[in-house]
Order: C-alpha cells, then sequence, then structure tokens
C-alpha cells in the first residue's frame, strides 16, 4: 500500500504530505508561544511593579546567543541547499554546524540558568522570573527536539539519501521550517524579556 | 464500471501485502480502520467509566448521607467510611466526570473513532496520510487516559476542583490536579497529532474528481474539527504548563497577593491573575464544545440523507455556515465569564459574538429539519438516533441564548439550568449522533448488522430516561439551585421547591444506565452473530460504501474516482433511488 504525495507535490494543492504536515504543527506552536506571549502581557499589564530584563539577565549574553541562533539557521539553509545540489559531504558539514551552534546555544543558557540558581533568583521569587524560566525553558526544550531530529538525519537519517534523495531533501526543509521558527521565537523572545 | 465491489476480491488484493503478526495487526496497527476502533472501544469504556461516576453522584444527591448501595464499600474510608460519600469524594467524581466525558470519551469516539474509521473511505483514500502519527496519537491518548485513571490512587484523591480547574482553588489543590495536568498534557499532544493529519489527509488525499463541494458534509465537519482542534488546544497547553509551575515551583502565575487558606497566609511572590486561568481555560474550552458538536453534525447528515432518500437541502449553505462557525468560535469563550467582574464593554463584545455564532448553528439545523420536509423516512435504528438527535440540539442549543446574554446570564449563571444546557448538546445530542454513527458504520467496520430490536429497544428507552434526567435540570435551575452541591442543595431555603426532583432525576439516571446493556450486549454480539450484509446495506451514495466490508488494509479494490457530489438520492431518470459518488 502506497500513500500518494508522500514526495511528489498534488497538482491542484501544490503541496507535499510533509510539507503541509509541518506547516500546520509550526501553527500551533504559534497558539502555544502565543498564549504564553499573552499571558506574558497581561500579567505584565495588571503587576503592581516589574523589573526591568535588563537589570536582572545578561544582555551581552542573550546578544551572543542570538547570532549563534540565526548563524545556525543560515547553516541550515546551507544544509538544505547542498542537498539540492547533491552534495552530500557539504550537507554533513553544514547540518554539523547547525547542530554545534545549537549545543553553544544550550551551553550558555545552561551558564546563564545557573547564574541565577547560585544568587537565588528561582522561579518563585517573583513572576517576572517564573515566566522568563518558563518561556526560555519552552524554548530551549524545543531547541532540544531540534537537536535531536537534526543528529538524526545527520548521522543515521542521512542513509536515505542513498534510496530516496528528494524524500530526504523533503524531510530536511521540514527540519529547516521547524529549525527557522524556533530561531524565531527566540528573536521575539530576546527584545521582550531582556530589553523592554 | 462496477460500483459496489464484491467481498471475493478482498482476499486478491490482500494477498499483496505481506501477513502482519498479532501485535502489527491489532495493537500497533498503523491501518486507520484498526486505530479508529480501538479508539472506539476505549472511548466506549471511558465513556462507561464516565456514567458510573455520575450514577454514583446522583445516589449521593437525591438520598445525601445514606451509604451507597452496591458499590459504596469499594471506595475506601477516606472517600466514603461506610460507604457513606465524603464532600470531598463528591468533588472528585464531579471533576472527573466532566474531564472523562469530555476528553476521554466523546472527543475520542467523535474525532478518534469515526474521523479515523470513515474519513480516509469517504474521500477514497488508502489510509491517513501519517499512519505512524496516527498509532502515535491513539497511544498517547491511552497514556493519557491511563494517568488520568491513577490519579484516584494519589494521595488525597483524583483531581477536585471541577473540570475546569479554576485557579487559584486547584493550584492549592491536593497532588490530583498535578495527575490531572500531566494527563492533559497528553491528550492534548494526542489531539495535536489526530488532527495534523486529519487536516493533510483531507486536503491532500483526496480522490480524483473529489472537489470541495463534492465532500461528504462528515468530511467537511471533520475538517473545520481538526482546525479547532489544532489551533485552540495549545493555549490549554500553555496553562497546564502555568499552572504547573505554579503547583511545582511555587511560582504566582495566577496567585494573586494577599491569598488567605484556613485562616493562614499563603506564602507565595503573589501578583499574579486568577482571572487569566480562565481565559486561557475558555479560549480552548469553547471551540471545544464545537469540537463536541460539529462531527455529531456531521454524522446526522450522513443518516438523514441516506434515510431520507434525498439530496441534503442547502448543502453549500450549510459547509459556509460551518466554516464561519469554525471561525467565531475563536471570539466568543468570555461569554462564560460573565459573572467574574472582567467589565461590562468586554460583556457586551461577548454578547455581541455570542449571537451571531447561533447564526450559522441555526442554519444547520434548519436545513436538516428542511431536508425531512416531503421524504419518506426510513425508520432505520440510526435514522432514530438520527431524528432524536435534531429537537435534543435544538433545545440545548435554544436555552443556550439565555445564558449568552449578560444579563439573564446574572441569574441562571452556575446553576443547574447551565448543566442542562450543555447536557441537551452534549448528551442527548452528541452521544445520541454517535450512537447513531455506530448502529450506521458497524456493517462497514464488521459486515454485519446490529441487531434491529435491541437497536430500537436501547432507542427509546435512552430517548425517554435521558429527557427524565436533564428536562427538569431547568425547572431546577430556573429556581436558582446551584451547581456542584454535594448535598443536592438541601442548605438553601429557596430551592425547598424543587427538591422532589432529586430523586425522579437520580432515577431516570440509572433507568438511562439499565437501557445501555441493551446497546453492549447488542455491540458485542453483532459482531459474531450479526446478520451478514453486502458491502452497501443502506443502498448509500458515499465512496466508503464502494469498499468491501470489512475493508482490507489499503481499503479498496480499485482506486475509486469520484464523478457527482455526495448526496444523489432519487435522481429522476436514475436506475435506483440512489447514485453512487463514483458511478459515471
Amino acid at each position: 500500500m502506497e500513500i500518494p504525495y508522500t514526495v511528489e507535490t498534488r497538482a491542484d494543492t501544490g503541496l507535499n504530505n510533509v510539507k503541509l504536515g509541518i506547516w500546520l504543527f509550526l501553527a500551533s506552536e504559534v497558539m502555544l508561544f502565543g498564549g504564553l506571549f499573552s499571558s506574558y502581557i497581561l500579567l505584565r499589564v495588571g503587576a503592581v511593579e516589574w523589573p526591568f530584563g535588563s537589570d536582572i539577565l545578561s544582555v551581552p549574553l542573550a546578544t551572543f546567543n542570538t547570532i549563534v541562533l540565526i548563524g545556525s539557521s543560515v547553516t541550515m539553509v546551507m544544509a538544505w541547499a547542498s542537498l539540492k545540489l547533491k552534495d552530500l559531504p557539504k550537507y554533513k558539514l553544514y547540518m554539523g554546524l547547525t547542530v554545534a551552534l545549537a549545543l553553544v546555544f544550550l551551553v550558555v543558557k545552561m551558564y546563564e540558568y545557573a547564574d541565577k540558581f547560585s544568587h537565588h533568583l528561582y522561579p518563585s521569587e517573583s513572576t517576572f522570573l517564573g515566566i522568563y524560566f518558563l518561556i526560555t525553558g519552552l524554548h530551549g526544550l524545543h531547541i532540544v527536539g531540534g537537536v535531536i531530529v537534526n543528529s538524526f538525519l545527520l548521522l543515521p537519517g542521512a542513509k536515505m539519501w542513498e534510496t530516496a534523495p528528494e524524500r530526504f531533501t523533503n524531510r530536511v526543509e521540514a527540519a529547516g521550517l521547524y529549525w527557522h521558527f524556533v530561531d524565531l521565537v527566540w528573536i521575539f523572545l530576546f527584545p521582550v524579556l531582556y530589553l523592554l | 464500471m462496477d460500483t459496489v465491489a464484491t467481498v471475493e476480491h478482498a482476499p486478491a488484493r490482500a494477498a499483496h501485502e505481506p501477513e502482519l503478526g498479532f501485535w502489527q495487526k491489532y495493537v500497533f496497527s498503523q491501518d486507520h480502520k484498526v486505530i479508529g476502533i480501538q479508539y472506539c472501544i476505549t472511548a466506549l469504556l471511558f465513556l462507561l467509566f464516565g456514567f458510573t461516576l455520575m450514577m454514583i453522584m446522583r445516589w449521593q444527591i437525591a438520598f445525601p448521607g445514606q451509604p451507597v448501595p452496591l458499590v459504596g464499600g469499594l471506595f475506601g474510608a477516606a472517600n466514603a467510611p461506610g460507604g457513606i460519600m465524603l464532600p470531598e469524594f463528591y468533588n472528585q467524581l464531579g471533576a472527573m466526570h466532566g474531564t472523562i466525558m469530555v476528553f476521554l470519551g466523546v472527543v475520542p469516539l467523535a474525532v478518534g473513532a469515526f474521523g479515523n474509521f470513515v474519513v480516509p473511505l469517504q474521500i477514497g483514500a488508502p489510509d491517513m496520510a501519517f499512519p505512524r502519527l496516527n498509532m502515535a496519537s491513539y497511544w498517547v491518548y491511552f497514556i493519557g487516559g491511563v494517568v488520568m485513571l491513577a490519579s484516584f490512587f494519589a494521595p488525597g484523591g483524583a483531581a477536585n476542583s471541577g473540570w475546569t480547574s479554576y485557579t487559584p482553588l486547584s493550584v492549592i489543590a491536593t497532588q490530583g490536579q498535578t495527575w490531572w495536568l500531566i494527563g492533559m498534557a497528553f491528550l492534548i499532544t494526542s489531539s495535536l497529532l489526530g488532527s495534523i493529519n486529519f487536516i493533510v489527509t483531507i486536503v491532500q488525499l483526496r480522490a480524483p474528481g473529489l472537489t470541495w463541494m463534492r465532500l461528504p458534509f462528515f468530511v467537511w465537519a471533520q475538517l473545520v474539527t481538526a482546525f479547532l482542534l489544532l489551533l485552540a488546544f495549545p493555549p490549554l497547553e500553555a496553562a497546564a504548563f502555568l499552572q504547573l509551575m505554579d503547583r511545582l515551583a511555587g511560582t504566582s502565575f495566577f496567585m494573586p497577593s494577599g491569598l488567605v487558606v484556613s485562616g493562614q497566609a499563603l506564602e507565595v511572590s503573589g501578583g499574579g491573575s486568577p482571572l487569566l486561568w480562565q481565559h486561557l481555560f475558555w479560549f480552548l474550552a469553547h471551540p471545544e464544545v464545537y469540537v463536541l458538536i460539529l462531527p455529531a453534525l456531521g454524522i446526522v447528515t450522513e443518516i438523514v440523507a441516506n434515510n431520507t432518500r434525498k439530496p441534503i437541502w442547502g448543502y453549500r449553505v450549510m459547509v459556509y455556515s460551518l466554516i464561519f462557525l469554525g471561525f467565531m468560535s475563536f471570539i466568543v469563550w468570555a461569554h462564560h465569564m460573565f459573572m467574574t467582574g472582567m467589565g461590562t464593554l468586554i460583556s457586551a463584545f461577548f454578547q455581541t459574538t455570542t449571537m451571531i455564532i447561533s447564526i450559522p448553528s441555526i442554519v444547520i439545523l434548519s436545513s436538516l429539519f428542511i431536508s425531512l420536509y416531503g421524504a419518506s423516512i426510513r425508520f432505520t435504528t440510526p435514522m432514530l438516533f438520527a431524528l432524536a438527535f435534531l429537537p435534543m440540539f435544538g433545545i440545548g442549543g435554544l436555552t443556550g441564548l439565555p445564558l449568552g446574554l449578560a444579563v439573564a446570564d446574572i441569574h441562571l449563571h452556575d446553576t443547574y439550568y447551565v448543566i442542562g444546557h450543555f447536557h441537551y448538546v452534549v448528551a442527548p445530542g452528541t452521544l445520541f449522533a454517535l450512537f447513531a454513527g455506530i448502529y450506521y458504520w458497524f456493517p462497514k467496520a464488521t459486515g454485519r448488522k446490529m441487531n434491529d430490536l435491541l437497536g430500537k429497544i436501547h432507542f427509546w428507552g435512552s430517548f425517554v430516561f435521558i429527557n427524565g434526567v436533564f428536562m427538569p435540570m431547568f425547572i431546577q435551575g430556573l429556581a436558582g439551585m446551584n451547581r456542584r452541591m454535594y448535598e443536592g442543595g438541601r442548605a438553601y431555603q429557596h430551592v425547598q421547591d424543587v427538591l422532589q426532583w432529586n430523586s425522579f432525576m437520580s432515577w431516570s439516571a440509572w433507568g438511562l444506565g439499565l437501557f445501555q446493556i441493551f446497546f453492549i450486549i447488542n455491540f458485542f454480539m453483532s459482531m459474531k452473530k450479526g446478520k451478514k450484509t453486502n458491502d452497501n446495506p443502506w443502498e448509500a451514495t458515499t465512496l466508503e460504501w464502494e469498499a468491501p466490508s470489512p475493508p482490507p488494509h489499503g481499503n479498496f479494490v480499485t482506486p475509486p474516482e469520484v464523478h457527482r457530489g455526495p448526496y444523489e438520492y432519487s435522481v429522476p431518470g436514475a436506475p435506483s433511488d440512489f447514485t453512487p459518488q463514483g458511478q459515471r
């Protein structure tokens, strides 16, 4: 039994199943983070006092992390483009870089968390810190998920290139769309929590 | 083209497929039909369990302070010493009844079971677009259900803050609430996986010639439902994370400053908003109401068209109404919150949108009523349930209008009137439609018909008693009797005149339970001994009846093609009174 349109596009919708699926998933993710950002706004406008993020959090570290994540998005696109050019070694290089940059981001984030905890700044301290830890923690989990998927596509998953190159390229594209979304969440998160 | 595929072709087709072992075929199956049946049986068991909780609660309401008969000894001394129910235990039963019925019973049955089984067949697809995701969706749902059931054994018992889990009460509640939140996270993930799968399947895998306006209405209903699940559930997931943080990490997202509990000031940082939970919760839970009702409307439409032997009146308008309903359902949520003091301006806005959303609902219901006009109706068992659905859902919908008006809601809020209203929508509404669907598609799933006599006994008994349960609730509610009273409202002077209804409703509930036995016997007996049927026993037009009964892995013997609309019954000049969609 074959499911149609797993690789080829359907003429009247112009999509294949994977691409439509990942876009729908991202739509639900928008609602998830949208719910959290809305909660942030409602909690902040209702608060008696609310600290400036930059007084508590480290803006230089977060700026560094922003650059790291944007860089990883660029390497992700390069990885996909390399596959389109049928260059597997280049794909492995760029995908490896993407995973490495994501790990750098996580290490920096862990350092930030450890620094907060060492100063006894826990989520229970204030609503600001609570929402900071929740949103960045959830975003961090999304990064971890991305690392797992990308590592799979880098190592065992790349075997598919031999048998079904087009299908594999589609998978990398879908993973890339997810990765850009996670990046985009951080682009919103950084000014909202660290700068405003 | 031969439209009715015969069963003899099925083995030839199946021979191409590698034979699967027992576990892969029936337990970890990726076949949409097996997954649909798994959903169906699991959800029916949860419905029975949730209903049992309610039958126990009805004893307490009718005869408070008396030991619960039969099962009273099972609850343990912590919940019901000597079989006499404690208020805390009543609260657990109430919260879990709502949760189980909505999230583990009706939605998995309406979407997981019927959506999975029927949608790929009706659009002529070999399976769902992502079969492995489909299997994951069922098993994540199963785990969520196990977590919910296990929470009864947590210290302090299951969640007891109502199915709405309003803060700050739920934040300071016993450990069962944490289990509830974790269980909900599983259920939300399951419905997310399912809804992506449904949308991709319907958009991508329609058979050649099956254009949007040739889709059966049931498929349209599932499509809109999937969008509601996809977009409305994530904010509740966000809310569940926030509440988990409040409970486990000591944050105060929902905890205002200066809370005093049992005479002691709570040690939290404060500054949170209890209303925030209600907004996030109802942002899910109002679209959820439409998740409950839209698949039911879809099922009823299929059955009405088939048994009136007429095209559905106003198919296009129904589809447009359905889409409009889906959009509007996202901006009516705060009509559950008129009494929270959120402000008259906001109330006025949500009151207006609520009145607007009633229009497409009435358009759909009216179209179904008009479809009956002038028909020579076949009163089959599924049709009886579908016919009963129409006025029952009508009562449920119309009694909702006074609740949607902020002024009338002041009197009716949190009374039994509200309970009567939404139970009319969901119980004799949606559940009747789901029963109709089971009777209707049972021959497709098993190749056998359910027993007609037992089905009719089930219908008439359920129909009489279910009204006995819910109709008096309007009387009690209008008299001002509050919901969630563990002694059935005896403490209140102003409801003394309507208290005598309590035992009437309880006896009706137990009678309702008694008549479900006919269904259970019928369901299992017909699987083995039901009358064998051909592939199209109802002489229906939609594509699922062109597949063999039961359909093999991969569904169709020859890939179907569609040449006409979904409900071409009694076409003048046609050789029979139904023209299948696949017929040239």
